[in-house]
């Protein structure tokens, strides 16, 4: 559904007219099938972000393409209805000044504009991601971290897009907070048939909800393996990785 | 906009409204307002004092004080508005379209600001004046040019920072237009900081303006302007202070009643100020409720 092929970027470093560029992905190229979901790991600064950025088609790669089923990613129509996204920082993942039904009607507004249908829809969408109806009035400020993380769950599946790019969307959750957004993760897509894009540095979370894993090392595809073969990975770096994870 | 209603529940906010509201009407509507001509000269009632007729008195020249105050609302309130307008709507087209889209079109935008911003702002409207002649218009034209720079590099910071956050990639993302992810989310957020400084502006200009008249550079005799009307006033300021006090006392309550409107109207617009004020009042209650308990 998704092919990314041979993708570069890099920024400049310094300012406007500096010559210098920093790069930040090489020659990246993976496939992504709809309903699977595909886990990136790296160690942070690896440019995981930046390659999510790119799978959103909110920035351009330098060189090398993303389809979206033959379209590139970068025109809106292409991605309308068919990517969406939860974010790792739920401080600013909500316009402060809406509540949580105006971030969700925003999603719902992409489908239809009918006002009362979708209205009607939000009730439903809260129950799903286990939230009280009551916080439909509320502002994000009133919602705790896991709360505002389960809206946006709530936000990127009222777009009723097949692939949810979900980028460190557990890192900044306590542990226990944490279990149970994967696991409401997980539910998801068993009975919804959703698939995700799980940016993450934490292996265990991919584990857990990963089909397939994608190694990121300073920019550059490491290995790709199945969740099955996680335990014979080919590359020394993703060796050593696991290792430091069991000790 | 659906917070506009908190607006109302500050007591002081509500006043200020009142008198803003109260005085753009009475400038629009002078004619029928005034009791009197504001240009008519009565030689045998210079100072007078006030009287049924001419409630604030009469002026060196015997001309009602009061219908100068209101015909003066006009240049002094009303076309320093329009002024203010021209440059904030500038102002906000071009900070919004360099620290929405950034990059080369920022660069190129905001070399062009720092050319405007590099000219002295007084020395300039004295060299427009220079050149063009002593006239409102042309002080008001010189406002326009060296304010809107002003105005596109801090909204640009207001939008450049808002720009990032996570809810505006989010939209991105979903596929929304530009235009629409501008109005919707960061237009709000960032309508507190441009309300701030189109106030601050708002009351710098009228002063300036009144400076300007004062000096004899902007409106003209005989017609009426807050500033101007200092001027005349000055030279009776011992004898007569009331002369002085009336136009003074008129813009430091119309300057003072803006900016509590812009204050309050931030409080109102944020969602997190509001409810710490709300949840002030549920302890008060709380409390109050406890202090029956224990009596
Ligand atoms: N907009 C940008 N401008 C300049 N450098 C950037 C930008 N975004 C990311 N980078 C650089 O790219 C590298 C990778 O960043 P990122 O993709 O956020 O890593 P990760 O998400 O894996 O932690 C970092 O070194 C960062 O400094
Ligand atoms: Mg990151």
């Amino acid at each position: 559904m998704l092919v990314v092929d041979r993708v570069n970027m890099s920024y400049r470093k310094g300012g406007m007219f500096s010559r210098e560029k920093q790069q930040v992905l090489k020659n990246i190229s993976f496939q992504y099938e709809q309903g699977e979901c595909l886990g990136i790991i790296g160690e942070s600064g690896c440019g995981k972000s930046t390659l999510g950025r790119l799978l959103m088609g909110i920035e351009k790669p330098e060189r090398g393409t993303i389809l979206l089923k033959g379209e590139d990613i970068g025109r809106k129509s292409a991605r309308k209805g068919r990517i969406s996204a939860v974010f790792q920082d739920y401080t600013s993942s909500i316009n402060p000044y809406f509540t949580v039904e105006q971030a969700v009607m925003e999603s719902l507004n992409m489908k239809t504009s009918s006002r009362k249908f979708n209205q009607s829809k939000v009730d439903h969408l809260l129950q799903h991601v286990g939230l009280e109806p009551s916080c439909r009035y509320k502002y994000p400020h009133e919602l705790s971290g896991g709360q505002i993380q389960r809206v946006c769950i709530a936000r990127a599946i009222a777009t009723e897009s097949p692939c949810i790019l979900l980028d460190e969307a557990i890192s900044s959750l306590d542990g226990s907070v944490q279990m149970q957004v994967l696991q409401l993760l997980k539910k998801l897509k068993e009975n919804d048939k959703l698939g995700y894009i799980f940016i993450t540095h934490d292996i265990k979370a991919a584990a857990f909800i990963c089909d397939r894993v994608m190694i990121m090392r300073s920019g550059q595809v490491e290995e790709i393996v199945n969740i099955e073969h996680l335990n014979n990975v080919q590359s020394p770096y993703a060796r050593k990785m696991l290792q430091m994870i069991i000790n | 906009m659906k917070r506009f209603h908190y607006l109302f529940k500050d007591r002081l906010a509500l006043l200020s409204v009142f008198i803003i509201t109260s005085t753009l009407a009475a400038g629009v509507f002078a004619p029928w307002i005034a009791p009197n001509d504001p240009e008519e000269v009565h030689m045998e009632l210079r100072f007078a004092s006030a009287s049924w007729e001419y409630l604030l008195g009469n002026d060196h020249l015997g001309r009602c004080v009061l219908s100068r105050l209101i015909y003066g609302i006009r240049p002094s309130v009303l076309w320093v508005l329009v002024t203010l307008a021209i440059s904030l709507g500038i102002g906000t087209i071009i900070g919004f379209i360099s620290g929405y889209f950034k990059g080369k079109i920022d660069a190129l935008l905001m070399r062009v600001c720092d050319i405007a911003l590099s000219f002295p702002g007084y020395v300039m409207t004295l060299a427009i004046i220079g050149v063009l002649g002593v006239g409102l218009e042309n002080i008001l034209l010189a406002f326009v040019l060296m304010k809107w720079a002003w105005f596109a590099r801090i909204i640009r910071t207001s939008v450049m920072q808002y720009s990032n956050a996570e809810y505006i990639k989010f939209s991105k993302a979903l596929g929304v237009g530009s235009f629409r992810i501008m109005w919707k989310h960061i237009v709000p957020v960032s309508l507190p900081d441009i309300a701030v400084t189109s106030s601050s502006a708002f009351s710098s200009m009228i002063l300036q303006l009144s400076g300007f008249s004062f000096l004899g550079l902007g409106v003209q005799a005989p017609q009426a302007e807050w500033g101007m009307m200092l001027n005349e006033a000055r030279q009776v300021m011992f004898s007569r202070p009331e002369l002085m006090l009336a136009p003074g006392i008129t813009t430091i309550i119309f300057v003072s009643a803006v900016n509590f409107f812009t204050d309050a109207l931030q409080v109102a617009l944020d969602p997190k100020l509001m409810s710490v004020t709300k949840k002030k009042q549920g302890k008060g209650i709380y409390q109050a409720a406890n202090l029956h308990g224990k009596a």
